[in-house]
Order: C-alpha cells, then structure tokens, then sequence
C-alpha cells in the first residue's frame, strides 16, 4: 500500500503530458494542418533520416555486439565503455564532438574535404551520423545482449556440420538473436526519430536538408503552438504505430 | 579434403579411415585427462567414466571444439591436432559427425533443414542436400516428420534427427556425447537398440561418451574406463565386466553380459548354455543382467527362476557392501552376494554352486 500510491503517481507523470497533447491537439484544423508545406517535408525527411541511421547502426553495430560477445578481445572491458559513452553523453556535446571531428576543420574533416570534397556537417548525411551517433549504443547494447544469452555450443554444432565462421554466424546466430535485433532495432529508430541537440548541432536546422520533425516541433512552438502540437501528434502515432506493429511480430514472441 | 564421399555411392569406401588418438586434455588449471587409442573403421569405442571425469572434453578435443595440451589426433593420413608440430584442423574442415548430449537441433529450421545443414555447409546443392537429408530421415524412421520444427518433438525423435544430421555428411569419424542421457527409461531401451543398428550400418570409426555402463556395453566393441583422469581399464566390454580389475570398475561395469541366439524367450549362448528372458526376441542378441540378481544355492533351487544351473566358486573379493563371487559355468557368472550369505554357503574356490537368475531380471538387445 505504501508503493501504490507513488506507483499511481509515477504513472500519471508518464500519461499526463501525452493526455495534453491529446486534448490540446487543434482537432478541428488539423487535416490543412497535416498538408501544409514543410510539414511533409519534415516527416518524410525525419523517417529517411531515421531509417538511414538505423540501417548504418545495424550494418556496424551487429559485428561490434558480436565482437563484444563472443571474441576474448583484449580491454573489452573498455570497448564496452566507449561503446556506452554516447548513450550517457548529453547529445549536444555529442553534436560538438562530431562537429570537432567530422567538421569541414576537424580531425578527420579536413581529410575528408581535401581527399573527396566531402563535407558532412549542414547536409542530410550530417543529420543520419548525427542521429547514429545517439542511436548505435542502443542497438549494440540490446544484440550484445541477446548475444550472451544465446548458447554458443549451436555454433560449436554448425562447426562440425562444416560450416565456416561466416556462414555460422548468419544461419545459426543471426536467427537465435533475431529477437534482440529487432528490439535494438526498434529502439534505435526510434531514438534516432526523436533525436535533437546532437541533430542541431552538428546538421543545423535547414528546412528541407536537415530539419527533422523534432527541430520542427521546436521551431513551430515559438511561432505557431498549434502547428507544435500538431508535429508531436504525428511523431508520437509514428512510434506507438511502429512500436505495436514490432511488438506483436517480434518482441512479443519472447515476452 | 578426401573424406567427403561423393553423393550416395561411395559410402563404403569413402570414411573407412581409422583414427589414432593421443589424447592429453585440459580444462582449467587442475583438471586433466589422458587416453590413448586406436580405432579401426567400423568399430565404436566407449569412453565410460563417472559425469566431470572429462570425457566430453576428450570428445570435444576430437570434434576440433577444444585444441589439445599435448598428444596426436591422426584419421586416416590426416593429422588433426598435434600441438608439437603446430598442426590444428578447424572443427569445419574435418570430417567429424557429432551427436551431442542434448542435441543442440537449430530451432528455427524444419528437422529437413537441420539434417541437410551440413551438406549445406559443404556446398551440396539445396535439392540434391533435401533429398539426401530425406533418405537419412527414413533411415532413423522420421520420413514424414521433415517439416516439423525441433520443439515440436519428443526426446526420441529429437535424437534420431540428431543422429540422421551428424551422419548425413558422411563423416569418417562419429562422436556421440552421452547419446542417450537426455531420453526416459522406456524410451532408452528403444533408442540404444535403434542406435546399435544404426552403428551396425556406419562404416566409421565412433567413439561415445557415456556415464552408464550398459549404454556402453551394448553400443560399443571396445571399451575404456575413465577414472581419474586416467585410463583404468581398456578391452572389450564382456572382458571386463569378468575380469574388472579396480573396485570401481567392479561397480561400474558389474553387469553379465552374454552374446547369443534368441528364439522367442530362449536364448543359445555362444560359449555354451541356454538363459530363459522375459523379453521374446529373434537371431542374434546380447543378454545382460546385474551380479544383484544371481541368487546362489548349495543344492538345486526349485520354484520361480527359470534360469538354474550348476557353477564352481572362481573367485571372490570383497566390496564395500558386498561380496563379488566369481563363477565358473556353462556360462560363467559374477553373483554379489551379502557377507551373510558367504557364511551360509561355502565360498570357497573350486566349491560347487547352483546360480539362479529370474527371467524377469534379464534384459534383451539385439546384437
């Protein structure tokens, strides 16, 4: 009895805020809303953006879990932190350090520039480092994870059936962790869907380059708090929509 | 590699290689196992030794799971491990079948799929490897199981599709990790029966692993006893189970066994004598029964055992509740009697007996 009622409490601060938005949202107005200029613009970039970071962070991050898992590379200890500092680091400071390392004088920048005329900051692809920056710990953490419980004598087993290292990994330890990728999936979309202070900072706020729903949302809130609402009222169906349909498919199965 | 045989046909000829192990495992800083053995094609060795004796790590060293410390693995012309000349074949490039303890079946492929795996693995074509995988599924009796997935199967079947997926690939040598711990009693019987055919048929060299000593004595020709870390006892399993020469052996091995020819519940041994079993069975069969269950007599019992016949005192040794009487015969047999009973009866060497076992008390396989 004595929990309940903190229990009660902690849950109305989580539903609050979102019953607010539900009953300020401007109803009435809302679908010129949802086809004004920009607004598209944003949504569509923000899932390019989001998807493209996700993609990045699974093409890199899987074999980092996997690394961190099941080889005995020496200091894991510290690749495992490392690996962690962008989940704790405020995103502006993430958005610094990107900025002083991929900026068009930074320290590997200025390579960039000189050897290929790349410059990553101010442009979309700035936007999807940004946001994988934040995100792959997410991604890593979770398959690491269902790395270390997936029993490791099933690839001992593909061994003496004559499979090679590779093939094991993507017939045998890709299908046992699935579960965990998708849950890091999910979970690093949708921190790379709501991403903000590293976005900013490092890809800056271009209507149409890199100007994502959640810089949107904040832009509207100092001119139009209607149209704020309105953005926060797509960003949040976008994640309760992916986060159920996941749910259900994937996630569920293991619960 | 010239083990892999090619598709169907070549069989025979393709893994009768025999191995030479010298074997000195490791596991931690005080754990340590060393054996020696030969092994020609077509023959099973059992490793037999109490659970934490490293017998599976023996086996895991064999498989190329686990490098060795010291020794020589050699299959056919083939050296697979020598840690002296710096000589280690991965586990995938051996041509090593392995039935593990609780099977390890991937659970996201149909049983088809796990047993066409390893022909998979080695660059068989996807319908040639299917209906490869097919044969080996009516071999073991689960033709009709192939979609199934491996949770969807009792224990029994789930060995057989183990053992269908470590022989699909033809390998020259098949380890088998406590092949039939995982099962329940009345399954076991079946299984161990089921499995010695099948070792009937493979024209490898196997080596299994168990903890209980009639797995070992029905499935293998040869046998090592474990105990230690080292090899207490090696021959074959009737020779040692007449002649154990280490209380534990005693123990462990303490089982009669007989190879005979069964006509219903009769059964004509092949060094002389005929035993009555309960369980009727046909051609060639072992009988095997413990030393618990020999009842030995001054004179000719009557009543219930249907199995009676007369026996000269051999040898008796003392065990640490028991005694062990060994019996001369038409067949021989190992009694364990209460020191009571060696008060009661005269157990002196070359006195004569009469043995009695119940049929019931009899077990069948066959051979």
């Amino acid at each position: 009895m004595v929990l309940a009622a903190p229990a009660v409490l902690g849950l109305a601060f989580l539903v609050l805020p979102l019953v607010g938005l539900l009953v300020r949202a401007p109803w009435a107005t809302l679908p010129q809303r949802l086809v004004a200029p920009g607004v598209g613009q944003a949504l569509r970039l923000s899932l390019v953006c989001a998807t493209s970071a996700t993609a990045i962070s699974l093409l890199l991050g899987v074999p980092l879990a996997w690394l961190l898992a099941r080889t005995a590379l020496p200091g894991r200890r510290v690749v495992r932190a490392l690996v962690t500092v962008p989940l704790v680091l405020p995103p502006v400071v993430g958005g610094v350090a990107l900025l002083l390392a991929f900026g068009r004088r930074g320290v590997i920048g200025q390579y960039l520039d000189a050897a290929f005329g790349v410059s990553l900051p101010f442009t979309t692809a700035g936007v999807v480092v940004a946001e994988a920056f934040v995100a792959m710990p997410f991604l890593v953490i979770a398959v690491e994870g269902a790395l270390r419980g997936a029993d490791p004598r099933y690839e001992e087993a593909a061994a003496t059936l004559g499979a090679s290292r590779w093939l094991t990994f993507r017939r045998v330890t890709l299908p046992a962790v699935a579960p965990g990728i998708a849950a890091g999936t999910v979970l690093c979309w949708a921190r790379a869907l709501g991403e903000f202070g590293a976005t900013i900072t490092f890809a800056g706020n271009f209507p149409g380059t890199t100007q994502t729903m959640p810089l949107a949302v904040y832009l509207a809130l100092e001119t139009d708090p209607d149209s704020a609402a309105v953005l926060s009222l797509m960003l949040l169906t976008v994640s309760v929509v992916i986060l159920v349909s996941l749910r259900e498919r994937w996630i569920g199965a293991s619960a | 590699m010239t083990s892999t045989a090619p598709a169907g046909a070549g069989i025979r000829q393709g893994n009768a290689m025999s191995l030479h192990a010298d074997l000195d495992v490791r596991r931690g800083a005080r754990f340590r196992l060393r054996t020696r053995f030969d092994l020609e094609p077509g023959r099973t060795l059992a490793l037999l030794g109490p659970n934490g004796a490293g017998k599976s790590t023996a086996l895991r060293a064999l498989a190329g799971l686990q490098p060795l410390a010291a020794g020589r693995i050699r299959l056919g012309d083939r050296v697979l491990d020598a840690p002296e000349d710096r000589t280690f074949v991965r586990p995938e490039h051996r041509s090593v079948g392995v039935v593990f303890q609780d099977y390890l079946l991937f659970g996201h492929l149909s049983v088809l799929d796990n047993v066409a795996f390893g022909l998979r693995a080695r660059g068989v074509p996807r319908r040639t490897a299917q209906r490869r995988a097919r044969d080996w599924l009516r071999r073991v009796g689960l033709a009709d199981h192939d979609r199934r997935r491996p949770r969807s199967l009792s224990g029994g079947q789930a060995q057989r599709v183990a053992l269908a997926r470590a022989l699909a690939t033809e390998p020259a040598l098949l380890l088998l990790d406590e092949p039939l711990a995982a099962l329940d009693a009345g399954t076991r019987v079946h299984i161990r029966s089921e499995l010695r055919r099948h070792l009937g048929d493979y024209p490898g060299a196997c080596v299994l692993v168990t903890h209980d000593p009639l797995d070992a004595m029905v499935l293998a020709d040869e046998l090592l006893v474990v105990e230690n870390g080292e090899v207490v006892q090696q021959g074959r399993p009737a020779d040692i189970a007449r002649h154990p020469r280490t209380d534990y052996v005693a123990t462990l091995v303490g089982l009669n066994v007989y190879r005979g020819r069964a006509e219903g519940t009769l059964v004509d041994l092949v060094g002389g004598g005929t035993l009555t079993t309960a369980e009727p069975a046909h051609g060639e069969v072992f009988v095997a029964f413990p030393p618990t269950a020999v009842s030995l007599h001054a004179g000719r019992p009557d009543g219930s055992p249907r199995n009676t016949w007369p026996v000269t005192v051999a040898g008796v040794e003392q065990h640490a509740h028991t005694v062990r009487v060994r019996l001369a015969g038409t067949p021989d047999v190992l009694a364990d009697v209460t020191p009571a009973a060696v008060a009661e009866l005269d157990l002196t060497e070359g006195n004569a007996l009469w043995a009695a076992v119940k049929a019931t008390e009899t077990h069948t396989y066959p051979a």
